[in-house]
């Protein structure tokens, strides 16, 4: 589905991404971990395609197109979705014209017509009840006034009813209490289909408790340093990051 | 220099040579104050020029033209009601038209309750003498440095009366359709009077519209008077074409308990000046000020407002916001002042603006003059563009850049039209806002003319 291929990129004439290489198939779930400024969140901000990091070298390719060549909201359409770290708040768009807005727009990009309104609503309510979201959060200001636990589920619900190929899950679990950490994860997990895939981005197991990853990849000063099962998750809870540092650096 | 000079000496010309027409008709209230309207915009100087409160207006543009002024009534050769149709059509309302300044004669206001009264305000200043002496220009001589309120006092001859008795409530909304529909450029006046008694509540919707492709100047005034624990919700939506100039002025005054809650929304229009005067003269009044200007082209909208806390008690609230494109011009000038008895004050004024070119401008001066010590006041006003990080949340859901540009300025702008209490309307101003930031109403689309000016 996604296959990362020698990527370099920076920000603002900083190289932090310095080589990376990765291939995440159908069906599997890719833990990223590391330090921080190992250059992770650049990683997501690059595939989701924010403008202000430049690529410099490497390709990306997504189902068999050119992931660099696509716009932000192109990349969205053909099914990549970046829950954010930081979800931005946007005073008087309601979450549901915004959920409606953005999936007629991924609707018209595959030349197909507007949800049927009646459907829409219905749709949208199942994929409430499956995140556990309260019926109040719709009309509100998407994201306005939200505590952490409340936007970071209002991200897996967007995701829930946009239904990605490939989800990114930039540091969901900062900020949030292990009640909303459960139910965030419960939420991926449900959402989770053979044709579909997930990369994990975080710093530490606990979320990893919940979403079992079938690969773990650690970052460390912009490369994948190591590549394992989900063992790995324990050893790197255990040991912390140093070691791996340490091993880097001796080569 | 020049050009102003002869405005003005055109203006006390016409004064003179029309006098005759210009009294016909209009009780001497009316005419007394007329000629001291005069006198004082002589006295000012004529048409503000350099003036603190105009600065950031270049009025010569808007009172070079070569104008008509008619100061009778003249019969619309068309019906009015075949050339114009309210967009708002799912709010039953109590239409009033008037046609460039003037009570319109076919206006028919049958199920009204039998104590109200609603007719031409010349009509109404020989037949009730007594609410003349009383109310007429006692408001809007607050603002007696304004040459352009002189200026309509002086000229002014019709236009709206509205009386509603002590205890009533009007159920439905009054409508007062403003229009303009001319053969050649024109110069008009219009003076509305509005008088709720105590107790009484009334909501009341204006549109301002153009009806033919000319160049219009339409010096707008009109005077509310409050009684006591009387309730007003007023709605104005200034839907003109690109040369339309209007001067708007809007006179409150509220007694005790009284509630005065306005939504002005400047959706289109050349040049338009709105002049807000609110006082708050008994304990316990109410006052809200909200308002929209939506600007592109080379479109100028100025707000200019003054809510004066006389009573102690009262609380004002004052928000503006604009979304600027193209080389659009705002100003906004708003002045709280809280007087020395003015204890337990409450107001608070807010100006946000969003620029969406980098030719637009926008001048803020929020200002708050407080002489008493123990109230609560604050003002800010702000000035930015999109915000990219929100731009990148929106696209990244697979919201293409246009629609997540119209997505936040209608987010931005949706803050004051959550204020409109009146459903269907609130729904209307909605879209008509949606329609005018996709660019949609390039003209004033109730219009059946379509004259694309």
């Amino acid at each position: 589905m996604l296959k990362i291929t020698n990527l370099h990129a920076s920000v603002d004439g900083k190289e932090i991404l310095k080589g990376i290489n990765l291939e995440i198939k159908a069906g599997e779930v890719h833990a990223i971990m590391g330090p921080n400024g190992a250059g992770k969140s650049t990683l997501s901000s690059v595939l989701a395609g924010r403008e202000k990091f430049q690529v410099s070298q490497g390709e990306i390719e997504f189902n068999g197109k050119n992931l660099l060549e696509l716009s932000a909201e192109d990349r969205a359409r053909e099914g990549i979705f970046m829950s954010f770290q930081y979800p931005v708040e946007i005073p008087g768009v309601s979450t549901v014209n915004f959920l409606k807005t953005a999936i007629n727009e991924i609707r018209k990009y595959h030349g197909q017509s507007s949800y049927p309104p009646g459907d829409f609503l219905k749709m949208i309510r199942q994929k409430m009840e499956l995140v556990g979201i309260d019926n109040k959060l719709l009309n509100r200001s998407l994201n306005e006034g939200f505590s952490g636990g409340e936007k970071k589920k209002n991200e897996i619900f967007q995701m829930a009813v946009l239904e990605p190929m490939l989800a990114i899950l930039d540091e969901t679990d900062s900020g949030l209490d292990i009640d909303a950490l459960r139910v965030v994860a419960n939420g991926v997990n449900k959402l989770k289909r053979p044709e579909n895939a997930t990369i994990v981005i975080t710093h530490y197991q606990r979320l990893l408790d919940y979403i079992v990853p079938d690969v773990v990849h650690v970052l460390y000063d912009g490369r994948i340093v190591k590549t394992a099962g989900k063992e790995l998750v324990a050893e790197l809870e255990e040991k912390g990051y140093d070691w791996i540092k340490e091993e880097v650096n001796r080569a | 220099m020049i050009g102003i000079e002869k405005i003005n000496a055109d203006f006390t010309k016409l004064f003179k040579e029309g006098s005759a027409l210009l009294e016909k008709g209009c009780s001497a209230v009316m005419n007394v104050c007329r000629k001291e309207a005069i006198e004082q915009f002589v006295k000012l100087g004529g048409i503000p020029h350099k003036q603190e409160n105009y600065i950031y207006t270049d009025l010569l543009p808007v009172f070079e033209k070569d104008y008509n002024v008619v100061l009778k009534y003249i019969r619309q050769d068309v019906d009015i009601n075949e050339v114009f149709r309210c967009a708002v059509t799912d709010l039953i309302t109590d239409p009033i038209l008037t046609v460039n300044g003037w009570w319109f004669d076919r206006n028919i206001c049958s199920e009204l309750p039998e104590e109200v009264v609603i007719c031409s305000l010349k009509e109404a200043s020989l037949k009730y003498p007594d609410l003349f002496y009383t109310h007429y220009n006692q408001y809007a001589s607050k603002a007696n440095q304004d040459s352009l309120i002189a200026l309509n006092t002086a000229f002014a001859q019709d236009g709206v009366f509205i009386y509603i008795p002590d205890d009533v409530v009007l159920e439905r909304p009054l409508q007062i359709i403003n229009l303009l529909r001319a053969n050649g450029d024109l110069m008009a006046f219009q003076r509305n009077l509005i008088v709720l008694g105590k107790n009484a509540k009334a909501t009341v919707l204006v549109c301002d519209h153009t009806l033919s492709e000319q160049s219009f100047l339409m010096n707008n005034t009109t005077e509310v008077y409050l009684g006591e624990n009387a309730y007003m919700d007023y709605y104005q939506v200034q839907n003109q074409h690109m040369g339309a100039a209007q001067i708007n002025s809007l006179f409150v005054s509220e007694q005790r308990s009284s509630v005065f809650d306005s939504n002005i929304i400047s959706l289109y229009g050349g040049f338009i000046r709105n002049n807000m005067y609110v006082s708050l003269n008994g304990e316990g009044g109410e006052c809200n000020l909200y308002g929209m200007y939506i600007l592109d082209k080379k479109q100028q909208v100025d707000n200019y407002s003054c809510i004066d806390h006389i009573a102690p008690h009262c609380t004002s609230r004052e928000h503006f916001k604009g979304v600027l494109d193209d080389m659009g011009v705002a100003n906004f000038c708003g002045c709280v002042r809280v007087r020395p008895d003015a204890q337990k004050t409450e107001a608070y004024q807010t100006n946000n603006n969003l620029l969406l070119s980098d030719a637009a401008r926008i001048n803020t001066k929020p200002q708050l003059i407080i002489d008493a010590d123990d109230v609560k006041c604050s003002h800010g006003a702000t000035i930015g563009q999109i915000d990219e990080e929100a731009m990148f949340y929106l696209r990244s859901r697979g919201i293409g850049l246009d629609e997540a540009r119209m997505m936040m300025t209608f987010g931005f702008a949706h803050d004051i039209i959550q204020h409109v209490k009146l459903e269907p309307l609130r729904k209307k101003i909605d879209s008509l806002v949606e329609k005018r930031l996709r660019g949609e109403i390039s003209k004033c689309n109730n219009c059946m003319l379509q004259c694309n000016k």
